[in-house]
């Protein structure tokens, strides 16, 4: 019994991705062939079937500090501040409506390695995937998208009440 | 090629070795008197015992009562004056060589810690004799040079033990201090605080070298970045600006002007690569930039997907910027 029971937290432990440092990364999964953000739900002629592009760093506390790191080195900052927008678009979203292009990792990978119009630049073959993949868990934790034991309980900057983060009602971008 | 505090070459390291060695010396001496003294007593103690009862020679004579407090008394005494002269000679030899205020015309430096590298700003009034660098500080012998230093992390610590004493900088908070070289060499430096994972390999060279040659390299080093000559350095600038070094790395000349790494520009010159960790040549060169994390795991160079053929192509043309 009382091995099965230390079993059992071991057993945790691996499970526990918040702990997990890759400081070699392996080659992430490409996500901008076929966009494969899909960026709206809205097609012509029905749904279209949505992609399964899953963010390898997702509720890993290591990638949100290196992603908020990149942020800053790479000036995303320049033009969103830290999440609360300027030049650019706030990117700490009350509503998951709020997201222009999808909120979804999938979907912010996509907008970071693409671009989009009237001023986001296309970071693709610029910012090395597994950084992007960084960046987009740090952008997620920003609205509090990430797995709370995963974020800092007490943020650097600006952060995302989580009383004020409404369901995605209408399913807008998901 | 010397990193040691008993090869001292300036004014500053000279002063803690004179002062180490005369520590050194003195508590080595009184060491061997108080062991010999103990050796003599033990031997005495022991023919005492085999001529009369151990009582006997304790009888409360009045004379050596009062000889042994004596000796007692004048011991310590001497210890507590010994010791009260040390920690003057310690604090006032400490004093000089963290002064701060540099003499009248030194050559302004600042360093900034970072993790896991040292970036390296040549102070001006005129802004085009500003001059940044990474990893390798020259200085000319003789002169003062008056060292700022900053952290941009984590608290890092400045030391050239051939020139200095270490110096912690903080984040948030300048350190200011002086040094002099007074023989021309190469002096390694180190960081000296725990810093992360790579604080180890977070080390820098002083290349001191007389007035003349230092204006030399310091010209040199001001102009921008030599223009590819052939097809295949031309490929490699190429190369370089489209890939992702370029959003980290500045070469000045170029487009690429990111102060987030080390500046480039003449990267071709300087003696290591990755902050002190392997000497500059083509091969540990092109096994850094493939693979960085096996070199110095967790460093904050990025594992950029650089394809086989455009390895060469861009090794080339780093190597050609001296």
């Amino acid at each position: 019994m009382r091995y099965i029971a230390v079993g059992c937290c071991l057993l945790t432990l691996i499970a526990c991705k918040r702990e997990v440092r890759e400081v070699r990364p392996s080659p992430a999964v490409s996500g901008i062939l076929g966009d494969a953000g899909a960026e709206s739900a809205l097609r012509p002629a029905g749904e279209m079937a949505h992609q399964n592009i899953v963010n390898p760093y997702e509720g890993n506390a290591y990638a949100i500090s290196e992603g908020q790191r990149l942020f800053n080195w790479y000036n995303c900052s320049g033009c969103h501040a830290n999440g609360g927008g300027g030049i650019g678009p706030p990117l700490i979203k009350k509503d998951q409506r709020d997201w222009i292009y999808g909120g979804e990792p999938s979907n912010i990978f996509d907008t970071i390695m693409k671009g989009r119009p009237n001023g986001m630049p296309t970071w693709g073959a610029k910012i090395p995937e597994y950084q992007v993949w960084q960046i987009v868990t740090y952008v997620r934790s920003l609205s509090r998208l990430e797995p709370k034991s995963a974020t800092p309980a007490r943020s650097d900057t600006l952060e995302q009440k989580t009383s004020t983060i409404r369901p995605d009602e209408k399913g807008a971008a998901h | 090629m010397t990193q040691s505090v008993w090869h001292a070459s300036g004014y500053n390291a000279a002063q803690i070795r004179e002062l180490a060695i005369f520590f050194g010396l003195l508590l080595t001496a009184i060491f061997l008197i108080v062991e010999v003294v103990a050796l003599l007593v033990l031997r005495r103690r022991h023919r005492g015992i085999q001529q009369e009862p151990l009582e006997a020679s304790h009888q409360p004579g009045s004379g050596t009562e009062s000889k042994l407090r004596t000796v007692v008394g004048i011991s310590t005494a001497v210890t507590v004056l010994i010791l009260f002269g040390l920690t003057i000679l310690s604090v006032s030899v400490g004093k000089a060589v963290t002064a701060s205020v540099a003499p009248a015309g030194s050559l302004k430096v600042e360093v900034t810690g970072k993790q896991w590298w040292w970036a390296v700003r040549y102070a001006s009034d005129d802004a085009s004799r500003v001059l940044l660098t990474a990893n390798e500080i020259h200085i000319p012998v003789g002169r003062p040079i008056a060292m700022k230093g900053e952290a941009e992390d984590v608290i890092h610590s400045f030391w050239v033990p051939s020139l200095q004493g270490k110096r912690d900088l903080i984040p948030g908070r300048t350190t200011q201090e002086w040094l002099q070289a007074s023989q021309p060499g190469e002096y390694r430096g180190q960081c000296a605080e725990f810093c992360g994972l790579q604080h180890a390999h977070m080390a820098f060279w002083v290349i001191a070298e007389p007035a003349d040659q230092f204006q030399a390299w310091f010209d040199h080093q001001l102009q921008p970045a030599v223009e590819p000559t052939d097809e295949e350095t031309q490929r490699g600038r190429a190369i370089f600006l489209r890939s992702a070094c370029s959003l980290c790395h500045a070469i000045r000349g170029t487009d690429a002007a990111a102060q987030v790494g080390p500046d480039l520009t003449h990267f071709g010159s300087r003696r290591t690569i990755a902050a002190g960790t392997l000497p500059n040549n083509k091969g540990n060169l092109a096994g850094w930039i493939a693979d960085p994390q096996t070199i110095k795991p967790g460093t904050h160079m990025a594992t950029v997907a650089i394809q086989s053929a455009e390895m060469q192509p861009l090794i080339d043309y780093l190597e050609s910027l001296k």
